[in-house]
């Protein structure tokens, strides 16, 4: 694959056994590589390692044998190039939601005008212009994930990483936040990793749709989606999309099957 | 019947408040002026009022309370001042934990007054004793608590921190001091309240000047009005200083409330 930004190079996952009990592979020897400017969405059921491999490759954990390349730069630890949005609500609830778009630009030591200007032109890509000076508390679910996006976007990272960031909110919201997501995308071309295990979520955003098998984790299946740009929610309802669906909806209730011991 | 974890207003809340209040001193008034109590032992609530003003105006007690304030504000600052940032150093750094908190954990069963005549042979019975009582009464349960508090910052949230570009020690300075400033803010305000044990303590032994001598120069006496009026100011300057460190954090942390 040409201009390849990162690459996952055998990378397996094992957690020691926890009071004497046997260590827990949590993921197989895994291989991916991620073109520039791909939307990589990695879909599998609960317990599959996808989350895992996605905090291995934020240098949030370690893997216990392979490596990850960004750049050709093995990553050893979490680092502002690549920004992380995560499934739980991890605004600061002490900063405003400017100061929290803000976080990083501070600790990169970027003079205050200029890091104005950056939140201000993020607060009004994720539509949250007049919300600046509101704490996280006083903002909905769907706001505060919005406000998470701007602030890992606002860094400037070279990979997106997201972590079932719409996982809890509700339905209407989730459809929402996918089409901002995708406008943002499809305006910026940034390269994105996202986890989910909505099969509608995994085809609607990605380029590309990673399955999973159940525990212990490996990639099952690598589905490119060619359904074309931009993308209207009124796509999720056309042939092409649901054909797409119905094929993954087969694979991924296999592992389900398998990971609840049900045969 | 009220419901389990119904809400009442404001107003009611106030009112039952006082009401309780009104209840004791009745009860109290009840016992001592209805002759079932002997004067000897537990003074009625006017004479108690009438030997207070005596005491303000023509003892001046108010230097003694100033003095007693003193103590207990000087020895508390100097305990959090040390306190604190140990507090959060053992919070954020487990190796400095484990060396630490052992040692911590023992000093804190250490009761403060059994100091007391330790600290006499060693600091004499000045001002410096008084605020070495409070200190050992408090420094102890602050680093405890404090390194508890910073131990337990969301996990999620340094996460977060580092995948925007924090360094560890910016980690320690943006995210783990902030999250937990207002928890570290409500320790002290639980701790002061200790501290005014250990104050009276304190002035009951080797002391010339403060409520606690004053409650033990009025045993001699048995005046009792008095005992019990040094008593209740201790419980209103505890109540002014809890409002004023509440008001405070109200002020310094609006987020928690948002």
């Amino acid at each position: 694959m040409s201009n390849t930004i990162l690459q996952i190079d055998n990378v397996s996952r094992v957690f020691p056994g926890v009071r004497g009990g046997a260590p827990v592979r949590a993921l197989e020897p895994t291989n991916l590589q991620v073109a520039q400017n791909d939307f990589i969405t990695i879909l599998g059921p609960s317990g599959c390692g996808k989350s895992t491999l996605l905090r291995i490759v934020a240098g949030l954990d370690r893997p216990t044998d392979g490596r990850v390349l960004l750049n050709g730069r093995e990553i050893k630890g979490p680092g502002a190039d690549r920004g992380m949005v995560f499934q739980s609500y991890t605004l600061f609830p002490w900063l405003t939601i400017a100061e929290n778009i803000a976080y990083g630009l501070r600790e990169k030591g970027i003079p205050k005008a200029q890091r104005q200007e950056i939140v201000a032109s993020y607060t009004e890509k994720v539509g949250l212009r007049g919300f600046e000076n509101h704490y996280p508390k006083q903002l909905s679910g769907g706001m505060q994930q919005r406000t998470a996006i701007a602030r890992a976007l606002a860094n400037d990272p070279e990979i997106l990483l997201l972590d079932e960031p719409f996982g809890a909110l509700d339905n209407q919201t989730r459809g929402l936040m996918q089409e901002l997501l995708l406008g943002i995308w499809e305006r910026e071309r940034k390269t994105v990793l996202f986890v989910t295990h909505d099969i509608e979520e995994a085809i609607f955003l990605a380029s590309r749709v990673i399955v999973m098998s159940a525990r212990p984790g490996r990639i099952k299946a690598d589905i490119p989606v060619d359904l074309p740009h931009p993308r209207h929610y009124r796509m999720k309802t056309t042939p092409e999309f649901s054909d797409l669906k119905a094929q993954l909806t087969e694979e991924i209730r296999l592992e389900a099957m398998q990971a609840e011991g049900v045969h | 019947m009220p419901r389990p974890l119904e809400p009442v207003s404001q107003g009611t809340r106030v009112t039952l408040g006082i009401s309780f209040f009104v209840l004791f001193v009745a009860a109290w008034a009840f016992a001592t002026l209805g002759g079932f109590v002997s004067r000897t032992f537990l003074a009625d609530p006017i004479t108690m009022l009438q030997d207070g003003w005596l005491l303000l105006t023509r003892f001046g007690f108010l230097g003694d309370i100033g003095i007693t304030v003193w103590r207990v504000v000087g020895g508390f600052i100097l305990a959090a001042l040390i306190a604190v940032p140990l507090g959060i150093m053992m919070g954020a750094y487990k190796s400095f934990e484990a060396f630490l908190e052992p040692f911590v954990s023992f000093a804190r069963y250490l009761p403060a007054s059994a100091f007391v005549p330790l600290l006499i042979l060693w600091a004499g019975i000045g001002e410096m004793q008084k605020l070495l009582v409070i200190f050992i009464g408090s420094v102890f349960q602050i680093i405890l608590m404090v390194a508890v508090a910073v131990g337990n910052t969301r996990r999620d949230l340094v996460e977060a921190a580092y995948t925007l570009g924090s360094s560890d020690q910016g980690v320690v300075k943006r995210v783990l001091i902030p999250a937990n400033a207002p928890e570290i803010a409500e320790i002290l305000r639980l701790v002061l309240g200790w501290a005014w044990t250990y104050v009276i303590v304190a002035e009951l032994i080797g002391s010339s000047s403060g409520i606690g001598h004053m409650i033990i120069d009025s045993q001699a006496l048995l005046a009792t009005g008095q005992m019990i009026f040094g008593i209740i100011i201790i419980g209103v300057i505890g109540l002014i200083s809890d409002f004023l460190f509440k008001a405070v954090n109200r002020k310094l942390f609006p987020w928690r409330l948002a």
